[in-house]
């Protein structure tokens, strides 16, 4: 029978089923950093356990590390947990990217970095945008703090096999339109509980066209659409980005591995649960205007009324996200002022999106009335930008260059928006307070949120891309 | 060992909102503790305590009605966001033993069976039959896991229905890993002998 490239996965997996549907399955990469592990390694010596694979585990630090100067931890439970990751390595035997490893970064930019994510692998992370590192073709999802606990100890997950949702990206984006922009669009059309209970493959020529950078974008943000996973088939792409990182395997190995990479695919004919298409041609920047990301559409859309019949959301949901984000029905985002541009995340935090910022910014100066900060998403990001002198057009612009972190995603960190004001923000969540309490999130691309950052206020990146070709620029090459 | 689930019957707090997020569950600013425990004063911190952390009257946990609540009654998609599950440790710590939903969000609903909490995916019947408890003209009700039922006090009940490896983890307070490590010459077979073909690869 034909197997969608999920299935193929999978079933390479399954240590053991139960009647109930539920797999044992086995796990190849288990990514762990300081927020999401305290109380599992807990859990473990309390039972007298011991991590089962050490030696496919790998913990770094980056949710609440301060990104201008890392090692000054103000925060005292920041500190400890911080210290308490770096124990829990030491005492179980983990190898951790700290604060001094040239590898730290956000653990879903420095995992494909260091080529421990590679294809066909099982992956998991206590976080929600672990689905990112399908975009190599891994099944890989977040898991909460007791799955963390029992990966470790192991090295397995009890699981019920998602259906199966292929997502068909047809067409060529418009100069000025991005992969962020697709899912941002896709979310928007599709509501945020389209992908629950599937994992997403996302194909189509679109997305064979896409970089590993633009890949990762789109399954980053699969979880935003109630997916806990999303997976695109490794092709020449994803191997030329792969070849030679620190991790991935060499030699006869490599030649061995490409074989097998070589068969991750879905089957002619494989049979899907749910099918969706879009073609991306017409597609305009997206900005969110609301608190949950399918509270978005293009910058030139108006927003929706209130009392309008069919509207994807209740009369109260509306008005909650209108007063919270202090907008009305019937306006464009076009014009809106912003105090606030963050680039940087796991969805939007690698050297392309950095790439792509500078051009538009470059010779440009950030409105007198915007704070704006890129944080990269890794030291090798952090490095490679400065190699190609990125750092010096964003700082020569106005812009803050930070260390590595999650940062102002999630204002774990001193990164915060202050109450009532507006960020245009590449990361991937606009909840109420996620940057800050009272805190206006603004999902966009980070040439959007390049644009917003020197205009002061939301514009159409479209009309800023004449004499650029941005929208294909390659990744980092390792060393 | 978790406390077991067979019948419980408490005061409910009703909290209909849709999209409830792991963000208003527990603020991320809570995160960063080490421990499991402590979570329950923090539960809703935004929407239960204004600036100062003078608890908002409007708010229902700090409706005197609500206060030894048990059973919270949600709608839509509750818990979707951050996979945190300081979400549920602040609901069970704060003494909800049970969360009855139109529908929640998936890693949160896996995390509540990890965690000795009872998510309830409410059928429409249901919900509609909870009108009641949502108006406030009745305030408790009675939920029974072995025989998966609600039970209101006025004598209507709805059924609900939960995987079985699920429900058995409830009824018997199992931790996760001790249940697993019953295959545990499972797993050992399987790096041994299934994994020759990939080892060098991973
Ligand atoms: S950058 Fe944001 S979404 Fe990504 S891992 Fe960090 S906090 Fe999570």
């Amino acid at each position: 029978m034909p197997k969608t490239l999920f299935d193929k996965v999978w079933d390479q997996h399954v240590v053991t089923e139960l009647e109930n549907g539920q797999t044992l399955l086995y796990i190849d990469l288990h990514l762990v950093h300081e927020v999401t592990s305290p109380q599992a390694f807990a859990g473990l010596r309390e039972a007298g356990r011991r991590v089962r694979r050490p030696d496919l585990t790998y913990a770094t630090m980056d949710h609440n590390v301060p990104t201008d100067n890392p090692h000054h931890v103000v925060d005292l439970i920041a500190k400890k947990q911080l210290e308490t990751l770096a124990e829990n390595c030491r005492d179980f035997g983990i190898r951790l990217a700290d604060l001094d490893s040239p590898h730290q970064g956000i653990v879903h930019v420095i995992g494909p970095e260091l080529g421990l994510t590679l294809p066909g692998k099982t992956i998991v992370c206590g976080d929600s945008h672990t689905s990112t590192h399908g975009a190599f073709g891994a099944i890989a999802f977040g898991i909460g703090t007791s799955e963390v606990e029992h990966v470790l100890a192991t090295q397995c997950l009890w699981q019920a096999r998602p259906k199966t949702l292929k997502v068909e990206l047809t067409g060529r984006l418009q100069p000025g339109v991005f992969a962020k922009d697709v899912i941002l669009a896709l979310i928007a059309k599709y509501g945020v509980g389209f992908g629950t209970g599937y994992a997403i493959e996302f194909a189509g020529d679109f997305v064979r066209g896409l970089s590993m950078e633009g890949r990762m974008t789109l399954c980053n943000m699969s979880i935003e659409a109630g997916a806990r996973a999303g997976l695109i088939a490794p092709d020449e792409v994803t191997f030329a980005y792969l070849q030679n990182r620190p991790h991935a395997p060499r030699g006869a190995e490599w030649e061995e591995c490409l074989r097998l990479w070589r068969e991750l695919s879905s089957d002619e004919g494989a049979v899907y649960n749910k099918v969706v298409q879009m073609d991306v041609s017409l597609l305009e920047p997206q900005v969110t205007w609301g608190t949950n990301p399918s509270m978005g559409g293009s910058v030139h859309s108006l927003l929706p009324e209130v009392a309008a019949p069919n509207s994807a959301f209740s009369q109260q949901d509306l008005q909650n996200a209108y007063a919270y984000m202090g907008l009305s029905p019937g306006m464009s985002m076009l014009g809106v002022p912003v105090q606030h541009v963050f680039i940087g995340s796991c969805t939007n935090g690698r050297i392309e999106d950095l790439r792509l910022a500078a051009a538009l910014v470059e010779g440009r100066r950030v409105a007198s009335h915007v704070r704006a900060l890129v944080v990269p998403g890794s030291k090798q990001v952090k490095q490679q930008a400065e190699e190609e002198g990125l750092d010096k057009i964003f700082q020569a612009a106005g812009f803050e260059w930070r260390e590595p972190g999650c940062s102002m995603c999630l204002g774990m960190n001193p990164d915060l928006v202050p109450a009532g004001e507006r960020c245009a923000s590449t990361s991937n969540r606009n909840f109420e307070g996620r940057q800050g309490r009272q805190a206006r999130t603004h999902l966009v691309s980070p040439a959007m949120a390049a644009a917003a950052a020197i205009a002061g206020e939301f514009v159409d990146v479209r009309e800023w891309m004449q004499g650029k070709e941005l929208n294909r620029v390659g990744s980092i090459q390792p060393a | 060992m978790l406390e077991a689930f067979n019948q419980h019957r408490g005061k409910v707090a009703v909290l209909p909102n849709a999209n409830v997020d792991t963000d208003q569950i527990i603020p991320k600013q809570f995160l960063k503790r080490i421990e499991k425990s402590g979570f329950g004063d923090v539960l809703f911190y935004d929407w239960r305590y204004d600036e100062k952390g003078q608890p908002r009257p409007e708010f229902v946990l700090n409706h005197p009605e609500s206060q030894g609540a048990s059973i919270l009654l949600a709608g839509d998609n509750f818990g979707c966001g951050s996979s945190r599950e300081h979400a549920v440790w602040a609901l069970r710590d704060y003494g909800f033993r049970a969360i009855l939903a139109r529908s929640f969000a998936d890693i949160f609903y896996n995390n509540c069976f990890k965690n000795g909490v009872l998510p309830v995916v409410l059928s429409e019947e249901a919900w509609d039959g909870l009108e009641p408890i949502r108006q406030g003209v009745l305030r408790e009700l009675e939920v029974d896991l072995p025989g998966e039922v609600i039970r209101l006090p006025d004598g209507k009940s709805f059924s609900f229905t939960l995987a079985a490896h699920a429900k058995m983890m409830l009824m018997e307070g199992l931790d996760d890993v001790g249940v697993t490590l019953r295959h545990q010459q499972k797993i050992d077979r399987y790096e041994l002998y299934h994994r020759v073909a990939y080892q060098r690869v991973y």
